[in-house]
Order: structure tokens, then sequence, then C-alpha cells
């Protein structure tokens, strides 16, 4: 449960900042976060003694278990040591950048994206599922980018936020791959079980598929070459979120991967030239570049890139005591180059740059920090009674060691060596430029002074740290150390001596080499790297980043500019020809590939009457397929015909329901395509006759396409009319929709109590489509010459101006009297109508759909008798009102089945006896039901009204706009 | 009573499918409502046609004689959708015609 705690309480802090986002105050929200990290600490240090001698804490959620995907969290000795480094390096760095970060930021925002990245780095290491892993790995990714583009405005800080992203994404796509060919390969994706078949992963024959995939995942995430060039670029993050995520947590994700798989993937010779390469030419290459920076935090960058470089090399040995020194040398980097960082970034804070060409002699101003940084970049370089010298050594005692025979393992002593001497030059480079050396001239801050001392604590408790562990290795870190390693190789677990003092053997003779060489090459190098250019000499121009940034423009910009060129079209009937085509395909090719044979035709058991409408029917529909360009009125009512003809065939194949509802729509359709009429433009059938040939060519092939579906669909629907019914689920809702669902209407029950959700989807989706039309149309702007008057509307004005016994509008108003004022007496009728469809839609034809629609046409005849200013002044409908109340009675009466223990939307129904009407079947679904009809009310008047009101709303800008032109 | 149907639905899809090619916003429009009543039908044609046996229950009657009613739900559900999205249509091709001056499915005219 702790572990459960342990992830989510980083989440939970970072939501939490969220809210304070509005509040000034940097205070509440650092200090809140760093109650979160110290709490996060704590609660990680109070699970050691479960941990300890290869003990572990298990907990298991069941997610997908049918897919083997659980949400099980572990956490072993190695685990807790890097929680422990997780969150005491996160309290540190919160309070840090309390005093780091300026008045002008948005702080909220960042300690929210940190403690984010807090929790995500903390799944990563307690995830007991390598999918979770995956999962936790990627959010890791997303929050670095987000953290990098802290300062957004800089378009250093967006671009290498976006190569951070673009890299470890990349590397996080492979490892989810890697880490499903490994969870194929195993049978389980559960860690366990894992890291137990070692031997039958390595024997598989996609190993070397997995181990390639999860390593560029682990390479990408701790930039090793040749990925490297990421993490100079994140640089441009705030100096906290550097110390943290690019020293001390993520980029040590991906060589904490390597560790965690170790005992699965190691050991192979494919594993040792892999891992080996990558981590030999870092380890060399980082650290060569690294003496070349001007900028400090790049110096430290690179320094990391070499160091991790150190690390993947004693991974790929593949020996335990390298595993060993391998996490114990993660431990010691962190807690060095955190403080490193946080030391520059207080150089930065107070003098303004960090340039190394500008920045000198800076003891005097800054003596205790200037210490500690010397301490640090002591342990940095691997001087005697530091941490980072233990673990050099032990590094040095198996570069030394053979391992496999090859040209790699003769050369690791040397390359080590050379690497050391490196070190230790870009070591003594960091504090003597800066902190020795003549006054500094051009600092952007004058006058440097020590930070506050709550800023310097985490260096000086990491630095005393440094120390501890340093001289008294085996009583400091010691015993958890040991955990981690016993928890990670189990019974391999090596003999191994913390011990400061060996005697003199042939790694500490490397060390001194190092220390000297390191020593004279600073010496020799130091007049260049005073004035030279950023960057290493010959490597100056290959930079990585210009090389990525060609690759990205070519893959997103040429090649998906060609791509679409040649497979799009900005024309919409070729893509519907396409679509066209490939549905008549989809539909031929299978059936003929199965052998289908057509079914014979029977002419015998013809209906005259059916056969008859149904003629009727198909006239209209070619009719209005002929008329639809040059008498759009003509073929709305030719449409209405084929309506009507689908109506009767559903009353004549016993479906009362599907008929009622097509008859009531097929009526607000056509007053829905007869309002849009008015403001479509005129054409006349003269104006373009004018065909060529190519269009004659075009129209030919759609015909074909057309009479090629149409045939087809004919075939393939007389097919299945005469295959026999399966039984397949209408038994089950004919029988059940009496006894559990309470009503007659088997089609109505479906709707509204058996599959009750997908209707409540449906009525929000109509609810959405009102909404949108009522949106467009309030921005509504028709075409300039669609804005005049229709001309019948100037016929009959033009009229009534002739006659003097005429007033304006008489003629309109006569035209429909006698419809309007029947229309006027239909309305309290239809109204009872639809609610007498309604409430007989449980057992008998009709409900919501159908006496909703009904309504809404009770409402609309009144528009179109009376007119949209007449109907208004005498009728208020809201219509939002009527879908908002819809929207809710459906959802409460579905949730009201939680009150009695049952799933959302179980309706109870039972006879009620009501005074002089005696038993009447009710149904809670009937509530439901009247939701539905509630909503289709307000969404079918919302619709319509909306579009009625464009010719009023015309009127009125005719109106304002009259006297502007006359004016002009 | 199964090949008249299945002739009318072929003609309305035949219509529908040649309307929905054709350049100008209103073609489709019709068009789309031709093809909705043929895909409705078809859809309702595959639980059977049967004349007087709907889906009511009713003491005496087998309910092994009555018609499919999923079909008819699906549909019904279908039929209310077609008209929403019919309308959001209509709106989209009107607001189109008054932003572009055309009625042309492109929102211009195609170069001759």
């Amino acid at each position: 449960m702790t572990l459960v705690l342990l992830v989510c309480l980083p989440f939970a802090g970072s939501l939490a900042a969220t809210i304070l986002l509005r509040t000034d105050s940097r205070v509440l929200a650092a200090r809140m976060s760093g109650a979160v990290a110290f709490v996060s600490l704590v609660l990680t240090a109070a699970l050691y003694p479960a941990v300890r001698d290869g003990g572990r804490v298990r907990l298991d959620l069941e997610w997908l278990p049918q897919l083997g995907l659980n949400v099980t969290l572990r956490m072993d000795g190695f685990a807790w040591l890097f929680a422990m480094l997780i969150t005491g390096i996160g309290c540190l760095i919160v309070l840090y950048a309390r005093y780091y970060m300026s008045e002008e930021d948005p702080v909220p925002r960042f300690f929210s994206f940190l403690l984010a990245f807090m929790g995500s780095m903390l799944g990563i290491v307690l995830s007991g599922n390598v999918i979770l892993l995956s999962v936790f790995w990627e959010l890791t990714s997303i929050f670095s980018f987000l953290l990098i583009s802290y300062w957004h405005n800089n378009a250093a800080a967006r671009d290498g936020a976006r190569m951070a992203l673009t890299i470890t994404g990349i590397g996080g796509f492979c490892l989810l791959a890697g880490l499903l060919v490994l969870g194929h390969i195993v049978g389980s994706y559960d860690l366990d079980v894992v890291l137990s078949s070692g031997d039958q992963i390595k024997a598989h024959p996609l190993y070397l598929t997995a181990l390639v995939l999860i390593l560029i995942g682990a390479l990408t995430k701790s930039a090793q070459v040749p990925f490297h060039f990421w993490l100079p670029n994140a640089m441009a993050a705030p100096t906290p979120v550097s110390a943290y995520l690019h020293s001390a947590t993520m980029v040590k994700a991906g060589v904490f991967l390597l560790v965690r798989l170790w005992p699965a993937l190691s050991g192979t010779y494919e594993w040792f030239m892999l891992v080996g390469i990558a981590g030999v030419s870092t380890l060399i290459l980082g650290a060569y570049f690294a003496m070349f920076q001007q900028d400090l935090k790049g110096l430290l960058a690179y320094s990391t890139i070499s160091h991790l470089g150190l690390i993947t090399t004693l991974l790929s040995l593949g020996s335990p005591v390298a595993a060993v020194a391998a996490i114990f040398h993660m431990m010691n980097h962190a807690t060095f180059k955190a403080s490193l960082f946080m030391a520059a970034g207080i150089i930065d804070h107070e003098t303004g740059t960090r340039d190394m060409r500008r920045l000198s002699g800076l003891f005097k101003y800054l003596p205790i920090t200037g210490t500690l940084a010397m301490v640090a970049s002591a342990a940095m370089a691997g001087v005697p009674l530091l941490n980072g010298f233990i673990s050099k050594e032990m590094f040095f005692a198996e570069a030394v060691e053979t391992h496999a025979d090859s040209v790699l393992d003769r050369m690791l002593p040397y390359v080590a060596t050379l690497a050391g001497a490196f070190s230790v030059a870009y070591s003594l480079r960091f504090i003597h430029m800066v902190f020795f050396g003549p006054e500094p001239t051009d600092l952007p801050k004058p006058k440097p002074h020590e930070p506050p001392h709550w800023m310097r604590f985490p260096i000086e408790f990491l630095v005393l740290a440094c120390l501890v562990v340093g001289i008294i290795p085996s009583l400091s870190i010691g015993p958890f150390l040991h955990s981690a390693v016993v928890s990670v190789l189990g019974t391999r677990t090596p003999e191994y001596s913390l011990a400061v003092w060996h005697g003199i053997n042939t790694p500490l003779i490397m060390s001194m080499i190092a220390l000297i060489g390191g020593a004279a090459l600073y010496a020799v190098l130091k007049d260049y790297l005073a004035r030279c250019d950023d960057g290493p000499p010959l490597f100056r121009h290959l930079g990585g980043q210009r090389i990525f940034e060609r690759v990205l423009v070519t893959v997103s910009w040429k090649w998906a500019r060609w791509l679409e060129s040649r497979l799009s079209t900005r024309n919409l009937q070729p893509q519907l020809r396409l679509v066209a085509a490939a549905g008549l395909l989809a539909g031929v090719v299978p059936l003929y590939m199965a052998g289908f044979a057509p079914t014979p035709l029977v002419f015998g058991d013809i209906d005259p009457i059916f056969a008859a409408i149904w003629s009727i029917g198909a006239f209209c529909a070619l009719g209005a397929a002929y008329q639809a360009k040059y008498h759009r009125l003509a073929a709305l009512v030719l449409l209405g015909g084929a309506g009507i003809t689908t109506c009767i065939t559903f009353v004549w194949l016993s479906a009362p329901d599907l008929a009622i509802t097509q008859l009531v729509v097929e009526i607000v359709t056509t007053v829905l395509l007869l309002l849009g009429l008015r403001w479509l433009p005129k054409r006349s059938e003269k104006v373009d006759n004018s065909v060529t040939l190519s269009a004659r060519s075009r129209r030919f092939r759609d015909f074909l396409l057309a009479v090629s579906c149409g045939f087809g669909m004919f075939v393939f629907s007389y097919a299945i009319m005469n295959q026999p019914v399966p039984d397949a689920i209408a038994s089950y809702f004919l029988e059940k929709a009496y006894t559990e669902g309470g009503g007659r209407n088997v089609v109505n029950v479906i709707l509204v109590d058996f599959r009750g959700f997908d209707t409540m989807g449906e009525i929000a989706v109509l609810a959405i489509v009102a909404l949108t039309v009522f949106a467009l149309l309030r921005r509504f702007r028709p075409a300039p010459d669609s804005i005049e008057k229709p001309e019948q509307q100037l016929i009959q004005a033009a009229y009534d101006a002739e006659r003097p016994e005429r007033s304006a509008g008489d003629t309109v108003r006569d035209y429909l009297l006698v419809p309007s004022v029947i229309m006027q007496w239909m309305f309290p009728v239809i109204i009872t109508f639809a609610i007498y469809l309604f409430l007989r839609g449980h057992d008998l034809p009709g409900g919501g759909f159908a006496g909703g629609v009904t309504m809404a046409i009770a409402f609309l005849l009144q528009y179109l008798g009376g007119g949209v200013r007449w109907s208004e002044d005498r009728l208020r409908i809201l219509p939002l009102r009527w879908m908002g109340v819809g929207l809710l009675l459906a959802a409460i009466t579905g949730m009201g089945a939680w009150a009695f223990g049952y799933p959302f939307l179980t309706s109870y129904s039972q006879y009620v006896e009501i005074p002089f009407i005696g038993k009447v079947p009710a149904a809670t679904a009937l509530f439901f039901d009247l939701g539905v009809f509630s909503l289709v009310v307000g969404a079918t008047v919302l619709i319509l009204i909306a579009l009625a009101h464009q010719s009023i709303r015309m009127h009125r800008v005719r109106n304002l706009e009259a006297p502007k032109a006359e004016e002009a | 009573m199964e090949l008249v149907l299945s002739i009318g639905i072929g003609i309305m899809t035949g219509s529908g499918v040649w309307l929905i090619l054709r350049p100008r916003t209103y073609q489709v429009i019709i068009g789309l409502s031709l093809l909705s009543y043929a895909v409705n039908l078809f859809i309702f044609a595959v639980g059977g046609v049967k004349s007087n046996a709907a889906p009511l229950l009713e003491e005496g009657v087998d309910i092994s004689t009555m018609t499919d009613p999923v079909p008819h739900a699906l549909v019904l559900t279908a039929i209310v959708i077609g008209f929403a999205t019919t309308a959001l249509f209509l709106v989209v091709l009107l607001a189109a015609r008054g932003l572009t001056g055309t009625d042309h499915v492109d929102g211009r005219e195609q170069p001759k």
C-alpha cells in the first residue's frame, strides 16, 4: 500500500500545485512540493527493513489480466536505493529551486512539473510489470520535455526540449517494442518472471531483436553515443532541472534499466559488443568533448555523458563485480554531479554568465561555494578519500581484468586511463578558470556574493555525503549497496570490498597516471582553452544537433510534402470516388474469394401493390438524382417520395416503430432542407451547357461506379434476404423484454433499457450536433447575392405597393391564411398526439424519439403558419432548456440505479395502482424515455428555429446597412 | 417481396452514389439522404422480411414468429442521427457557401 502512495503522492502534489497556479506566492508551492518530496523520502526510508538482504515488497492490482497487463509495483534493494536517490535529491532540489527561481517565473508550474517528473521516475523504479515500466518511461520523457521548455519564450529551450523529446521518444518507442518482444519470449510481462528466465531469453532466436530495441531505449535515455547530443542542448533548462534530471535521475533511467535487466540479458557476446562499444566510445568522447566546453553547464553535461559511458562500460563486461561498481558509481555520480550543477547555478545566478572565458577569480567573492565545488570536482576527478575515487578504482580494476577476449577488451585499460586523465583535466579546468586567476572584468553582474545559506545547503549536504562515503564507505553506504547488489545479482553476488586502501596495485597506478597526466594536460592546454571557441577541435563543426535538424526537416517536411503531393488531393470528388470504389471492392472481393453465387431470382410471390409502391419509390429516387442540380425543389419533393416509400415498407414489413419515426423525421428533414434552399445560389440550365470531353468522361465513370454500386447492393441484399435468419440475440430480447424490461414493445425496451447506454450516447450526439448547428449559425454570413429578399417576396411587395387599399405584407399573410388557421387549431391536437405516442411507447409503437419529433413538429407548424415573429410573440420555447433537462433526466435516471446497488441504467418496472384508471405498468425506463423525448424536442426545435431565424437576422442586417450605403 | 425490396435498395444506392460524386453541395446532401434510406432498409432487411409479425408481445403470440427487433432498434437510432447529420451538413454547406461564394464542394469552382 505504501508503494501505491509513493507513486501517487507526487502526482497528487503536482495536481495540487497547478491549483496554486493563480497565486503569486512562490513560497507556498515550494513548501508544498518540499513536503511532498520529504514525505516520499520518509516513506521510502521506512520500507528499508522489508527490502534488506534480498527481501522485496510487491503489490498486484489487476488491470487487464487477460493480456498480462497488471499494475504491479515491486520494491527490492536496488529499487529502494534508487527511490532514495530520487526522493532525497528531489527534496534538496526543491529547496534549491525555492531560492533559484525568480519572482517573474510561474513558479507553481515549475514545481508541478517537477513533482510529476518525480512521480514518473518513481514509477519506473517501482514498476513490476515491464509494460507499466514503459508507460512511466514515456511519462518521464514528456515531463522532461515540459521542464526543459519551462522558459518557453527562449528558442534554445524550445529546440532543446523538442530534441530531447524526439530522441528519447523514439527510444521509448523502441523500448516498448523491445519489451513486448521480451514478453513474447518469456510469456509474461511480469518483471520477476522475466528476470528469472534469463537462459530462456538468451537462447531464443528473437533475443538479438529484443536486445537491440531495448538498448536503443536505454542508450537514448542515458545519452550514449551516438544519441548523446540531446543532453548538452537540454542545458537550456533551469539549473535545478539540469541538476535533477540530467545528473541524478532521468539520464540514470537508461542505466537503471540496463542494471534491472542485467540478469536477463547480459553475459552474451552481443551484449558485450553492443553495450561495450557504446559505453567505451561515450566514455572517451564525452570526456574529450567536456574539456573543450566554454559553458559551465555544457562541461558538466559532457562530463555526465562520459560518466554514464563509464557505467555502461562496466555493465557491458558482464561480471558481477563490475555490476556492483556500476551501481555504486551511479550513486556517487548523482551526489557529486548534482552538487556541481547546483554550484554552477549559483555562479550563473550571482555573476549572470556561465561562460568560462569571462569568469575568473571568483574565490574571493564566493569562498564557501568555491570550496564546496572544489571538493565535488575532486570527487568527479577521482581524487582519493572521495566517493568518486572508490568507484573509479573498481572500474580500473575491472578494466584490467580480461572478460570477453577481443580488441575492445584489450584496449580497455588504456582507454580507461586516458578518460580518467581527461576527467582530471576538465575538473581542474572547471575550478581553476572559475575560481582562480585574475579579477573578473566583464561580468554582467559586477558584485557577486554568497547566496542565502539555504540555497547552499543542498550542495553542502551532498558534498558531505561525498566525503563520508569516500572516507568510510563500508560504514556509510555499505549495507544499502549490499542489499541493492543482492537484489540484482541474487546468488551471483560476488565478494567485493569497499575499502579506500587496497595497497599499491595496478588500479592505483592507473589512478596516479590519470591524475598526473590530467594535470599536465591541463597545464599544456590552459592558454588555448582560455581563448578557443566552444566545442572540441576537429569535431566543432560536426554537430550532432545539425545532423538531427537536417534529418528532422527531411523526414517531417520534405518527405511529408512529397507524399502529400503524390497521394492527396484538395478536391472532394476524387476522394469520394475512391471511397465509393473502395466500398464496392470491399464488398465484391471477399464475396468473390468465397465463391459467392448469386441467388436465383424468384418472381412468384411478388405482391402487386408492394411492387407498385416501389416503382413509385424507384422513380422518385432516380428523379431526385436527375433533378438535384437544376431543380432543387423538385428534387426535394422526390426525395420526400422516396422517404415515404421507405416508411410504407417499414409498415408493410412489421416495423411500426420505424415507420412512425421515419414519417416524422421525414417531415422535419423536408422542412429543414426547404429552409436551406433560400440561401443557395440561383442556377439555371442555360448557363453552362458547354460540357467538355473530360467532364463527359468523368460523368460516365461516375455513372458506371454508381450503377455498379447499386447493382452490387441489389445482388447482395437479395442474397441476404433469402438466407434463413439465424437465431442470434433476437430471441433473448423477445423473451426478456416483458419479464425484465416490463414492456411489450420490444424495440422500445431495447432502446431504453437493454441498450440504454447506446441511446444515452446517441442523444448526447444529437445534443452536440444541435449546439454545433446553433453555434455555426450565430456567425452565419450569407453570400452577397443571397442577402436580397427572395424574388417571390419582391413580387408580392410590388403587388402590395401598386394597390392603394393594400398595406405591405398583406399578400404574404393572405397566401397561408387558411392553412395557418388550421395549423393553429391543430397545435393542441398534435401535442396531445405527441404525448400519446410517448406514453404508449413502452408497450405499443411510439416512444421518446417519435414523440419528441412530433412535439417539435407542433412548434414548427406554428412557425410555418404564422411566421417567426408572430409565433415568438405568443410562444416562448427554450430549446436549450429542453435539451439540458432531457440529458440530465436521462443521466439521473441511469444513476438512480446506483442508489440501489445496480449498474448504471438498470431499470425497474412494476404495476402501479392508480385510482379510477386501475393497474398501470410503470418502469423507471419511462423517465429515461422522457429524457430522450425532451432532448429530441429541444434539439430538433433548436436546429430548425436557428435556421428559420436567419431570414429575420438578414432583414435586420439589411436595415442596418442600407443607411450606410446611402451615406457613401 | 424480397426481389422488389432489393431492387429498390439497389436503385436508391445507385442514385445516392451518383449524387455524392457530383460537384454541387446540394446534390451531395440529397445523395447522402438517399444513401441513408438504402442503408437503413438494408440493415432492416438483414433481420428478415415478414409481414404482420411486429415485435410487440401479446398473450398467445409465439415469439418465434416475430421479426428480429434488434435491427429495428439500430435503424431507429440511425434515422434520428441521420436527421442530425443532415442538419449539420446543411448548415456547414450554407456557411461554406457564405464564406466562399460558391456552392461547389471544394469551396471554389473547378478550373476549366
